[in-house]
């Protein structure tokens, strides 16, 4: 009951976002604030992960492949595959609901204790658009950030199939060229925008309805990475049925 | 002004407000006291349209609140400044943008028109070179006045204040009154402030309300508050030995 009851508030809240817009020279602002927040301060992390899980893909790839009937390059393929259909848009979000994600929880939950959200309500603000529109316009920018992942994680495959001795460059290139189907990027991309409504969505509902004090704001950031990776696996699920069978 | 008529809020089960009428009068400092779980903060709340009710009315200026379109709530709304207990101010806001906040929100002014404005506000509370401030640089007493300016700085003709003086030091909790007092005179607003301070009850308590389990139990001012019979009040307002002395010199003097 409380499940439906959290559900049919996720919703309400949604719809309420898109309320009673805030002045725009005021919004300007907070879209500039929130892409500064959630796009470009998780651009380091990204970048790190992709390059490092690229090498690691293809290492794994490389070494399980001992058939010498198999081609070199498929090494390539099976990176190209792995990162733009599964790591970029699906793990890289798991990754952002904890960075982005707790973010967005714990400030609104802090301006929630803190009254913050009753002083927005009493100056006849809707507080839902002022504080959750622009994390969901910023993050309307989520697709450049997993195409620099993509990039970066093929890039880190390449580095490690060429400098840990699994394969030469052209046959990584080869691999990388092989079948390649843009339906695929467009699949990654529609996964990606989808993640990011949630991203933006899910954490900013744990924020904003949590009672309590700074303890169950750190709570409430726990619950609502714990329910945007949920969401993203589920969905991540129909889409690829939906889109790919 | 404002007049709340029969007012009931309950939460589950429980019933926090049972049927409470009175009338919050223009440019006074009207004080709503009680006990911790009377109902205060639940009744302001209810009074700001932060909490719905179930029963009774609320007018503000003889226009009741749950009767109004959203685009008259908010014109209601864009008339009351707020200071809250813990003075809410936006953490990622310097003192001056926290003050300047409702000036973008709801008017039309230049920049040149807003710096004027918070800079006059700034410094009717005392605070002339706090402006780059975080609040987080600020004392308590700096933060009140900050929330004070912020509330004032779009003239309202509502204030409200929940415990303006919680956490404070005597001394600077004087000034915050007096600081209430002094706008409320000079701007002639409804100022409603909830308070357990009784210091605040004596000096600025120009209207009381006294709640007690839900209920209004008594109604006076701070003149008349010496002089009362009501249990409930005097087993409250005199708790202390202090109050007790205070309360027969003054009687004695006036009598």
């Amino acid at each position: 009951m409380t499940y439906l009851h959290n559900i049919g508030t996720y919703f309400l809240m949604i719809v309420e976002m898109f309320r009673k817009p805030t002045k725009w020279s005021m919004m300007k602002q907070l879209i500039l604030k929130d892409i500064d927040d959630l796009i470009i301060g998780s651009l380091g992390i990204v970048a790190f992960i992709s390059f490092f899980v690229g090498g690691v893909v293809t290492i794994q790839t490389a070494l399980n492949i001992d058939n010498p009937l198999i081609p070199k390059y498929l090494v390539g393929f099976a990176t190209r595959q792995s990162i733009i259909l599964e790591f970029a848009p699906t793990f890289m979000s798991i990754i952002m609901a904890g960075k982005v994600g707790s973010f967005i929880t714990s400030s609104i939950g802090t301006m929630r204790v803190t009254e913050q959200i009753d002083a927005l309500e009493v100056m006849g603000i809707n507080s839902l658009n002022y504080l959750v529109f622009p994390k969901f316009i910023s993050l309307l920018l989520y697709p450049f950030v997993i195409s620099i992942a993509m990039f970066l994680g093929i890039l880190g495959g390449m580095a490690a199939c060429v400098y840990g001795g699994f394969g030469s460059l052209q046959d990584y290139i080869t691999g990388i060229q092989t079948d390649f189907d843009t339906f695929h990027v467009t699949y990654a991309f529609i996964k990606t925008f989808v993640f990011a409504f949630l991203l933006a969505t899910i954490p900013s509902f744990h924020g904003y309805y949590m009672k309590g004090g700074a303890l169950e704001v750190g709570k409430a950031s726990t619950t609502s990475f714990v329910w945007t990776s949920v969401a993203i696996i589920l969905l991540n699920y129909l889409l690829t049925q939906m889109l790919l069978s | 002004m404002i007049e709340v008529n029969n007012l009931h809020k309950s939460f589950g089960d429980i019933e926090v407000l049972k049927g409470i009428s009175t009338t919050f009068e223009k440019g006074k400092t009207n004080l709503i006291i009680g006990q911790s779980g009377s109902g205060k903060t639940v009744f302001l709340k209810c009074l700001l349209g932060l909490f719905d009710y179930e029963q009774g009315t609320i007018a503000y200026e003889g226009k009741i609140f749950s009767q109004l379109s959203e685009d008259e709530k908010r014109n209601i709304r864009a008339e009351i400044g707020m200071v809250f207990q813990g003075s809410a101010l936006f953490d990622s806001m310097t003192i001056a943008q926290n003050v300047m906040f409702p000036l973008k929100m709801f008017t039309k002014q230049s920049k040149s028109e807003m710096e004027d404005r918070v800079n006059f506000v700034l410094n009717r509370v005392n605070l002339p070179d706090a402006h780059n401030k975080m609040p987080s640089e600020a004392s308590g007493g700096m933060q009140k006045r900050v929330a004070i300016a912020r509330a004032i700085v779009n003239k309202p003709k509502y204030l409200f204040c929940d415990e303006p003086n919680s956490g404070l030091d005597p001394k600077t909790a004087i000034v915050i009154d007096n600081l209430i007092q002094e706008i409320t005179d000079e701007y002639q607003i409804t100022t409603v402030i909830n308070s357990h301070d009784m210091n605040s009850v004596m000096e600025i308590g120009e209207k009381i309300v006294f709640l007690k389990n839900g209920l209004k139990a008594w109604e006076g001012s701070n003149k008349t508050i010496f002089k009362t019979d009501n249990e409930s009040v005097t087993d409250f307002v005199y708790s202390s030995n202090l109050f007790k002395k205070v309360r027969r010199m003054y009687i004695e003097e006036n009598e």
